[in-house]
């Protein structure tokens, strides 16, 4: 923790991961702006997910550092673990759903609170006074999120037993439940019909403009992507290859050619 | 869909009481009533029976809290037990501390030791974890037979009656009080416990440990303090043995023992406190209706009277057996069905995936 130097948001720093033989990521960098809608592309198997798991600290990388500036702190978060990150600030979705299945919607949302209550083993047991107080205003802030994703009439439904589409909605509900400084989403949209990925990226919209959070999205859909994002950032085989508008990565020459031949990728229409 | 028809909640404190509806508040009261009712109706066999299962739900509701709502495979049930009952039995005989006091000694020094043996909870697993916990076992048994000087090693120690406002609770009607008010608020407070911050971290780590690690929960800290918990109630348990059976004899705590908590909350529901309850009575009754049949049939079938010991152990694998095949939640998921049907009787109307 220091007196920022950098920008409020995010800053990867010449980050390079390695699984045995397999250079994951090499050389890593590039900054995530406060207040911007940044979208992280790349064919499959870029190193998209990686970067994700190194900002959370599910993965440690060999070098490099990550840092957070928010609320004029800086944090260093190369080497916290993932819950300390999360304290921080930093919530995220996951490209295979990773959902609490037996329990309800409502209780996988409170989850999302977790860090901001403060509740021990003794005054959760006994249940009187500052604890209730605490459950219940942390479930009004629950209720927000619900009311905001439509998410009423499942409320108390068990998570496994929900379809796929309304599970990556309740993912991304406990996610913002936790009020974050940066909202992490691998692939939000993958596996939905055109109809919920629109309504998803509505969402995604209405966060970034109504709430202080940044939001970070990796998805497949260029279309979708090119219409929503700020930025765009483009990895392949592990490196950065281009950064830019998405006006600008439409026509980059060397993000043309590495999806060249990727048939389930459609650059939009403006190529 | 997934609510109650026609009871609407208008505020979040009715919203998360832990009896939402009339019914649910109907069928506590008759429950109460009983309780109270029974040892004024029931003979002393009865009762012995009943303060039996009460010991036995509140060591039940511990290891659930480990094993149901966290997730983490415990072996160790037994020894541990046997620490609550060691403590509590030795703080009154060497030192004459009252039974309170050396109750709550009793439960902080057992909490104490599970804890410790639930570091290996922060690399190992299932089955690797299940048998680090058997090391427990084994470590605390030999410890405690060993330890002649203070434990009285193989020697059972004789611990004399608590005695609550000057009377002694030397019968069995008397220590029902004592145990019922005791295994109440352990259930109290473990519901508790799961509607609110702790608990619903616990139940985290057992679903998805690497989803609740990056919504902040610190993984490893909710299993010790799932250790923790569990094993204070556990101590409560094996205090509660101490006191009731006067004798404390490490033959009550073996490897056998976790086994049958095991059991209890296998057959009853993991997860949940009703099944607790109703895997400790299964499993404490079990074996006392087997030993009633021989008795009965002792002059009119001596043949099959003879084999009732080992009927008594084939029968209690088979229970365990049968629930896993053909209901894995056990008796509280029983118990749920029956409530669904009569939820709208005479409707043919079932409740989609409801409460549990
Ligand atoms: N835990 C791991 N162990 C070994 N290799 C891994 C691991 N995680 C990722 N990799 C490797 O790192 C590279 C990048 O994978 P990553 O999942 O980050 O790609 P991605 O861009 O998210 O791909 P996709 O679009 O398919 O989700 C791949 O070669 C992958 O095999
Ligand atoms: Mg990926």
């Amino acid at each position: 923790m220091s007196e920022p130097d950098a920008l409020p948001g995010l800053h990867i720093d010449r980050v390079s991961l390695r699984f045995g033989g397999v250079a994951a990521l090499t050389d890593v960098s590039f900054n995530i702006q406060a207040g911007e809608l940044l979208a992280l592309i790349g064919p499959n198997g870029a190193g998209k997910t990686s970067v994700l798991n190194c900002i959370s600290g599910l993965y440690r990388p060999q070098e490099g550092s990550i840092r957070l500036v928010s609320e004029g702190v800086e944090h260093d978060l190369t080497d916290l673990a993932p819950h300390n990150i999360a304290q921080l600030g930093v919530a995220r979705t996951f490209q295979n759903i990773e959902l609490f299945k037996h329990m309800t919607v409502l209780d996988n949302l409170m989850l999302g609170r977790h860090v901001h209550m403060r509740g021990g083993v003794l005054s959760s047991g006994i249940f009187l006074g500052r604890q209730r107080r605490e459950e219940i205003a942390h479930r009004r802030e629950v209720e927000n999120v619900i009311d905001f994703l439509n998410l009423e009439s499942i409320r108390r439904a068990t998570v496994g037993n929900l379809p796929y589409g309304k599970q990556k909605l309740v993912e991304l509900g406990r996610a913002l439940a936790l009020d974050p400084a940066v909202l992490l989403l691998d692939e939000p949209m993958a596996g939905m019909n055109s109809e919920e990925k629109e309504s998803m990226a509505r969402f995604i919209l209405d966060v970034h403009e109504q709430s202080d959070t940044t939001p970070v999205v990796i998805d497949h859909d260029m279309d979708v992507i090119m219409d929503i994002s700020d930025r765009v950032v483009v990895l392949d085989f592990g490196r950065v290859l281009a950064e830019g508008t998405p006006e600008e990565i439409k026509m980059n020459k060397l993000v043309i050619d590495a999806y060249l031949g990727e048939e389930t990728i459609r650059v939009g229409s403006g190529v | 869909m997934t609510m109650e028809c026609g009871v609407f909640h208008t505020t979040y404190t009715s919203d998360i009481a832990l009896r939402r509806v009339p019914a649910e508040r109907l069928r506590l009261g008759l429950f109460v009533i009983v309780v109270i009712a029974f040892p004024f109706l029931a003979s002393p066999y009865w009762l012995n029976l009943a303060n039996q299962i009460a010991i036995a739900t509140v060591g039940a509701i511990g290891l659930n809290i480990l094993v149901g709502y966290t997730g983490q495979i415990s072996l160790g049930q037994g020894a541990f037990m046997a620490v609550g009952a060691y403590t509590a039995g030795l703080l009154t005989l060497n030192f004459g501390l009252p039974w309170g006091p050396s109750i709550v000694f009793a439960c902080l020094v057992t909490s104490a030791i599970g804890t410790f043996f639930g570091m290996p909870s922060l690399r190992l697993k299932g089955l690797y974890l299940a048998i680090a916990t058997l090391a427990a076992q084994e470590i605390i048994e030999w410890v405690i037979t060993h330890w002649t000087g203070v434990t009285g090693g193989t020697e059972a120690l004789v611990v004399p009656a608590p005695q609550l406002f000057g009377v002694r609770m030397n019968t069995d009607f008397r220590f029902y009080w004592l145990v019922v008010i005791l295994a109440s608020a352990t259930a109290l407070f473990t519901a508790n416990l799961f509607r609110s911050r702790i608990g619903r971290a616990f139940l985290a780590v057992r679903d998805q440990d690497v989803a609740a690690s990056v919504i902040g929960v610190n993984v490893f800290r909710y299993k010790l303090l799932a250790f923790a918990t569990s094993s204070f109630f556990v101590g409560l348990a094996g205090a509660l043995i101490a006191y009731y059976r006067n004798i404390v004899s490490w033959e009550r705590f073996t490897l056998e023992t976790s086994l049958f908590y095991l059991a209890m909350i296998i057959v009853g529901g993991l997860g949940s406190i009703r099944g607790s309850f109703f895997g400790a009575a299964l499993i404490t009754l079990l074996p006392a209706l087997i030993t009633n049949a021989g008795r009965m049939l002792q002059d009119s079938a001596p043949a099959i009277a003879s084999q009732l010991p080992n009927i008594q152990q084939a029968s209690f694998g088979l229970i365990i057996i049968l629930f896993l095949v053909f209901e894995p939640k056990g008796l509280s998921k029983l118990w749920q069905n029956v409530k669904d049907y009569f939820y709208v009787w005479p409707f043919a109307y079932r409740r989609g995936e409801g409460r549990h």
